[in-house]
């Protein structure tokens, strides 16, 4: 077990002033990992980034070097490397600064990470509410290309990298590697079939790696202080520094670095504490779409491992923590209302479960709530978990199935009372149902010859 | 991967597996949901489709596969071996998958079944009885929606029953290749819609409504006007065109309510046009005939069969007795395949004549020798179209032509990159399928595909190289193309077929309904063919005798006293108008045998003679391929009409002659005659002398016809005709800027007889300059009326705003 605790890392230069720009971005260290890069063989980029165990910041954890292994290669296609910037998951704040404050990062990272898996052509996906970032980036591009670190010839090498900022259109299923793929090439974002996976048929059917940016933004550390240097932190499984973002009931929201396997309650301590006279009650650790957990884990290592093995998931790195103030069926809700809204329609349980699931919490916020509905929850949320076409319909299910294996008594109590007991949401009594349709019924009636 | 298990060729190597503990042995890359089809087992399904891409969305056809965490999607997952698979007939956690999921579908599903046109055949309306509960859990509110909503004229779209499985936008996408139908928005509010400023325009519309799973699509035609347990359905073959599709007719109370795509994978697939889905109202409509009629004073009144029959009988008999040569027979390409046997005898035997032409066009001499003989070859098949690595069309316009056969190009280009090379003064609707398009002057065809034949240039050495390539070759097609395209065909090991666009062509010619031709690509001045014939029919004439040019010529001259016109409008559809006037006006005795009062009927005809459609009689269609398929009477006709055969059987009865027009007869007869043993050979020249040549300023017109027009089999067909595309005059651009034209201008087409039509221009990069294409078969009148007497087109343009009087501009339009 490494080193834990609050580190500045990745967010070393955050404070710097100017490093935004690309003079600034070289005297502290900039592009030295590029240079370092040029000297090695793509396969030894590869077994650096696989050395250090780096593991993929989207969410999904998956190991970054191992991603880069399977991109395929002598196709005769061209390889694309896509940096998913696309951040859109509930409470998940850490790409963004990274991209307005040290954007070259972003773009060393990018052009280092196409030289690993033979790509001369990268593209910044980027979500379109990001203006700033946007601006930045579209900037730090610019200057690379200036300086020669990008373009026909990068750093006299012989080698070419190109560097296409795409700012998207607002959708959170984007975020879907495939989706975001077929949004790139001008289509409508929904997720593709796989396989073939995009490691062999990614953009335009050529293969491809999509990483997040935290991933990629790594990498230049790497080839500067080696894979030993990033094990220093976190666990075996777990290794290295991680972005993360603190909000909800605490004294200082805002962004943080920590080492993987610092515990749950000094991250929240480095983050100011609970607000005055509050406790902590549950919390979700990577963002909306991992379970909930309760104050009984706040001594959990925040590493891959631990978080998972508790049930949930360490997701984004998005840490969410909520005191009793707060009702939890009210940040269900609103959790749901998202997935509902965020649903891209493809497949059925995604589409017209979370459109089922949030008329039923609402009911049960608003006082309206039926003892039978807390089990249709359940159950109409094991209809979708699994069924549905990519992780998004999975994470739907994630706040409403942990809420209520921990919380079984709050929803109760909402039903029990006819209204929030917390005062969260006013009663509402004017909630249209629809009485049960029988299909004997209308089947009685085709019988019957209609009328 | 292929989609269907039909769909992998060749002997690949079988996958065994078990489902639901039955041992099944697949060929590898076989979806689940297939596999589990060859036992029996229906999984249920909504998205899936064999024919389309698998896209995984509706989630319904889960099955569990043992090792997977998770339930498995069968449509979209291929086998693998020792793969073990349940089905909800052994698996709880699939049974529980699919109630699950049925119980989504249903949650903003109207549930109006017992007003639904679905209703008794709808996919989800089975699976919710079979796999769903009894009751709703769902008490909340549903998504309303506006509806209907028209997604083209003849397609209304209810949001609220759909169920989003991309089945129809998936259709436009991959197989028409009309993508105007598309998912919008997401989440619950995903619906089908079309562009706002892009009309959903498609030739094939028709087919989303039926592989729609749901009664989220219905047709303005069938709409609220019958139940599926409420109709007769009847096997039919399309009389539309050549293409040969299989059809359902359903009819309910002796009227015809709907008509759809009948499987037969080796024609038309699953599919079929909007034309021959919607195309049947031409027997109810007010110009359907219904009665026998004569014309007493210049004016046609109703009249009793003998009697119409006994002036038509006279008029022949006297015309006989006058000499040689003053009767004539023109069949169009409209007659089934028995009824075109027996009206070929009557031609030769009864009126003992070879003056017969079933085509319209004005063709060239060399036409009838090659004609007859292809007629005893092979053709290439729809199969050999759809596996061939390079497909050559020449003076064709499938999608305009023979839609289905377009689907097939389609398919070929999709799947396996087919190359298509286009031959002809215009690459038309092909072009975005098509590898090249090798340009060539009107009617100059034949010269190119020789130089192909040689290998010439990157064409012809692509189909050196390809194995079985394919040579497809159109009515439209210049002088002496039948023969170069079948040397191209045989030089390259490929296979030949020509496409002629109305549905009894391939018939006509194999039953002999072309002067100097007999049954079976025989011809009528070999002797041997002849005493062939003889044998059955007994004595022949020895000479060959007049096409339709050569017809109407003589006809025109005087030399003709009665022409028998079976099922052909030659006022509007013959090669040229004036020289079809000319004749109709001249010839003392015009009787005319036809489905519904035509120009030429309404303008010529002394005697009209109703017939049956093809719906209302039963017989055998030889689609272009030369397939022959039979069809069944699905509904009762007017009742004063008889079939073809049944009016030229009591024709010749009057003359004297007893030929039997009993179906199995016909058909013993034919089966009998067969083929020539020995084809003969094709005899067309190549040279360029066909090609027509531009004098001055005038441009060389090719008419190219349109799928939906103003024929009368469109008659009453509103909805569908409201989705034809206008008709224009295609021009290139330096003609059109050598007349100040510019698109979307007004253009006056003015021919050599002085005859002139108004047409919106378009300009057409890939048009060969010095000529023009013309919509044939779509305005009033048609374009052949700026033909001069030999067929011939060459027109001088003008922007309409400078046309100077003289030739009054006729107003140009679809149907009225």
């Amino acid at each position: 077990m490494g080193a834990t605790g609050e580190v500045h890392v990745l967010s070393a230069r955050y404070d710097v002033p100017d490093v935004h720009t690309i003079d600034v971005y070289e005297q502290h260290g900039g592009y030295e990992g590029l240079r370092r890069a040029l000297t090695m063989a793509p396969s030894e980029l590869i077994d650096l980034v696989k050395a250090s165990g780096l593991r993929g910041r989207g969410g999904a954890g998956f190991p970054t070097g191992l991603k880069w292994s399977f991109v395929a290669q002598g196709t005769g296609k061209p390889v694309y490397l896509v940096c998913n910037a696309d951040e859109g998951e509930p409470g998940t704040f850490k790409d963004r600064p990274l991209m307005e404050r040290d954007p070259h990062a972003l773009v060393e990272g990018m052009i280092v990470g196409g030289l690993a898996i033979g790509s001369e052509q990268g593209y910044i996906y980027l979500r379109g509410e990001f203006a700033f970032a946007g601006r930045r980036l579209a900037a730090a591009i610019r200057e690379a290309y200036a300086k020669g670190y990008l373009g026909a010839d990068v750093m006299g090498s012989g080698k070419r990298y190109d560097l296409t900022l795409h700012r998207a259109a607002g959708a959170y299923i984007c975020g879907e590697e495939t989706a975001l793929l077929d949004s790139l090439e001008g289509r409508r974002g929904q997720p593709r079939l796989r396989p073939p996976f995009p490691a062999s048929h990614g953009l335009y059917g050529c293969p491809t790696s999509v990483n997040n940016v935290e991933s990629i933004a790594t990498v230049p550390y790497l080839l500067r202080h080696g894979a030993e240097w990033f094990t220093q932190w976190g666990t075996e499984k777990s290794p290295g520094v991680k972005l993360t973002c603190i909000s909800g009931e605490v004294a200082r929201p805002g962004n943080y670095e920590f080492a993987l396997g610092t515990p749950i309650r000094d991250m929240i301590e480095a983050a100011g504490g609970m607000l005055e006279g509050r406790e902590v009650r549950f919390f979700c650790p990577g963002g909306s779409s991992t379970p909930m957990l309760t104050a009984e884990h706040l001594d959990l290592p925040y590493t891959f491992e631990d978080i998972q093995g508790a049930g949930s998931l360490l997701g984004t790195g998005a840490l969410m923590v909520y005191s009793e103030r707060t009702c939890v069926v009210d940040v269900t809700l609103r959790f749901t209302e998202f997935y509902e809204h965020e649903s891209c329609g493809k497949c059925t349980p995604c589409r017209e479960g979370g459109f089922w699931l949030s008329q039923i919490l609402r009911r049960i916020e608003t006082g309206n709530g039926r003892r039978e509905d807390l089990d249709l929850l359940l159950e109409l949320c094991g209809n979708i978990f699994g069924r549905s076409f990519c992780a998004l319909g999975d994470g739907m299910t994630s706040p409403i199935v942990s809420s209520l294996t921990h919380f079984r008594e709050d929803y109760e109590a909402h039903v029990r009372l006819g209204r929030c007991p917390l005062g969260v949401t006013p009663p509402r009594r004017d909630l249209p149902t629809l009485e049960p349709v029988r299909a004997e019924a209308a089947l009685a009636a085709i019988a019957g010859g209609g009328a | 991967m292929s989609a269907a298990g039909a769909g992998v060729e060749g002997a690949e190597e079988l996958v065994t597996l078990t489902i639901d503990d039955i041992e099944v042995s697949v060929p590898a890359g076989t979806l689940i949901i297939r596999a589990a089809e060859t036992i029996g087992t229906i999984v249920p399904r909504f998205c899936d489709h064999p024919l389309l891409d698998p896209v995984g969305a509706c989630r319904q056809c889960v099955v569990e596969v043992e090792g997977q965490p998770k339930p498995v999607m069968s449509c979209t997952v291929p086998v693998a071996p020792g793969m073990v698979v349940r089905t909800h007939l052994t698996s709880e956690v699939a049974r529980r998958g699919q109630r699950g999921t049925i119980e989504f579908l249903l949650v903003n599903h109207p549930l109006d079944c017992p007003m639904c046109d679905k209703g008794g055949e709808c996919p989800l309306q089975d699976q919710a009885l079979e796999h769903g509960a009894n009751t709703s859990r769902f008490i909340d509110q549903k998504r309303r929606y506006d509806k209907p909503v028209a997604v083209s004229p003849q397609i209304l779209l209810d949001r609220e029953r759909c169920v989003l499985c991309a089945r129809c936008t998936r259709f436009s996408e991959q197989i028409s290749g009309d993508p105007f139908i598309e998912l919008f928005e997401r989440g619950a509010l995903e619906q089908v819609a079309i562009y706002e400023d892009e009309p959903y325009e498609s030739y094939f519309s028709g087919n989303v409504i039926q592989i729609c799973p749901v009664g989220a699509l219905t047709s303005t035609s069938y709409r609220f006007k019958a139940r599926p347990f409420d109709v007769v359905t009847t096997p039919s073959v399309c009389d539309q065109c050549s293409a040969g599709c299989t059809l359902t007719v359903q009819s309910r109370r002796g009227e015809i309510q709907r008509q759809l795509a009948r499987t037969n994978m080796a024609v038309n697939e699953e599919w079929s046009c909007d034309k021959g889905r919607f195309g049947f109202t031409h027997l109810t409509a007010p110009a359907r005939l219904t009665r026998p009629a004569l014309r007493r004073d210049g004016v046609l009144v109703d009249a009793g069969w003998g009697e119409a029959l006994g002036v038509a009988a006279r008029a022949i008999t006297e015309a006989m007795a006058a000499g040689p040569g003053r009767v004539a027979v023109v069949t169009g390409s409209r007659l089934a395949d028995e009824d075109a046997l027996l009206v070929s005898r009557y031609v030769r035997t009864v009126l003992a004549s070879d003056d017969v032409d079933f085509r319209t066009t004005l063709a060239t001499d060399d036409e009838v020798g090659d004609l007859t003989a292809l007629a005893a070859r092979p053709s290439a098949s729809y199969d050999d179209v759809g596996a061939a690595p390079v497909i050559v069309v020449a003076g064709l316009d499938p999608e305009e032509e023979v839609p289905i056969l377009h689907l097939r190009l389609r398919k070929a280009w999709r799947k396996h990159t087919a190359r298509i090379v286009v031959v002809g003064p215009h690459a038309g609707t092909l072009a975005p399928i098509a590898w090249r398009h090798v340009p060539t002057a009107p009617g100059a065809e034949a010269a190119v595909l020789s130089a192909l034949a040689a290998g010439e240039g990157e064409v012809g050495r692509a189909l050196a190289e390809a194995e079985r390539p394919a040579v497809l070759v159109g009515e439209r097609a210049g002088a002496g193309s039948i023969a170069a395209g079948a040397a191209l065909a045989e030089a390259v090991a490929g296979t030949f077929g020509w496409v002629p666009r109305r549905a009894g062509a391939r018939g006509a010619l194999e039953a002999g309904l072309v002067a100097g031709a007999l049954p079976g690509g025989r011809r009528i001045d070999d002797a041997a063919d002849r005493a062939e014939l003889e044998a059955v029919w007994g004595p022949l004439p020895a000479a060959p005798g007049r096409d339709l040019a050569a017809i109407l010529g003589a006809a025109a001259a005087g030399d003709i006293d009665v022409l028998h016109l079976i099922g052909v409008d030659l006022a509007r559809d013959a090669g040229s108008a004036e020289l079809a006037r000319a004749a109709l006006e001249r010839v003392g005795t015009v009787i005319v045998q036809d489905l519904a009062r035509t120009d030429t009927i309404v303008g010529h005809a002394d005697v009209v003679l109703p017939a049956t459609a093809t719906q209302e009689r039963a017989g055998t269609r030889t689609d272009w391929e030369g397939r022959a398929q039979r069809f069944s009477r699905a509904v009762d006709g007017p009742e004063l009409v008889l079939d073809d055969r049944e009016i030229v059987g009591r024709l010749a009865a009057l003359l004297g002659h007893r030929l039997d027009t009993d179906l199995e007869s016909l058909r013993a007869e034919r089966e009998r005659l067969g083929r020539r043993a020995t084809p003969h050979p094709f005899t067309g020249t190549t040279s360029v002398a066909g090609a027509q040549g531009a004098s001055g300023e005038g441009l060389v017109g090719v008419v190219r016809p349109l799928l939906l027009g103003t024929g009368t089999m469109l008659a009453g067909a509103d909805d569908l005709l409201a989705t034809a595309r206008t008709p224009v005059v295609l021009v290139n651009p330096a003609d059109a800027a050598a007349r100040g034209l510019s698109d979307g201008d007004e253009a006056v087409l003015t021919g050599a007889t002085g005859a002139a039509l108004v047409l919106p221009v378009v300009i057409a990069p890939d048009l060969v300059p010095g000529a023009v294409v013309l919509p044939g078969g779509s305005t009033v009148p048609s374009v052949t009326v700026l033909a001069d007497g030999q067929g011939r087109i060459a027109v001088t343009l003008a922007p309409a705003q400078d046309a100077v009087s003289g030739a009054a501009p006729v107003a140009v339009g679809v149907r009225a």
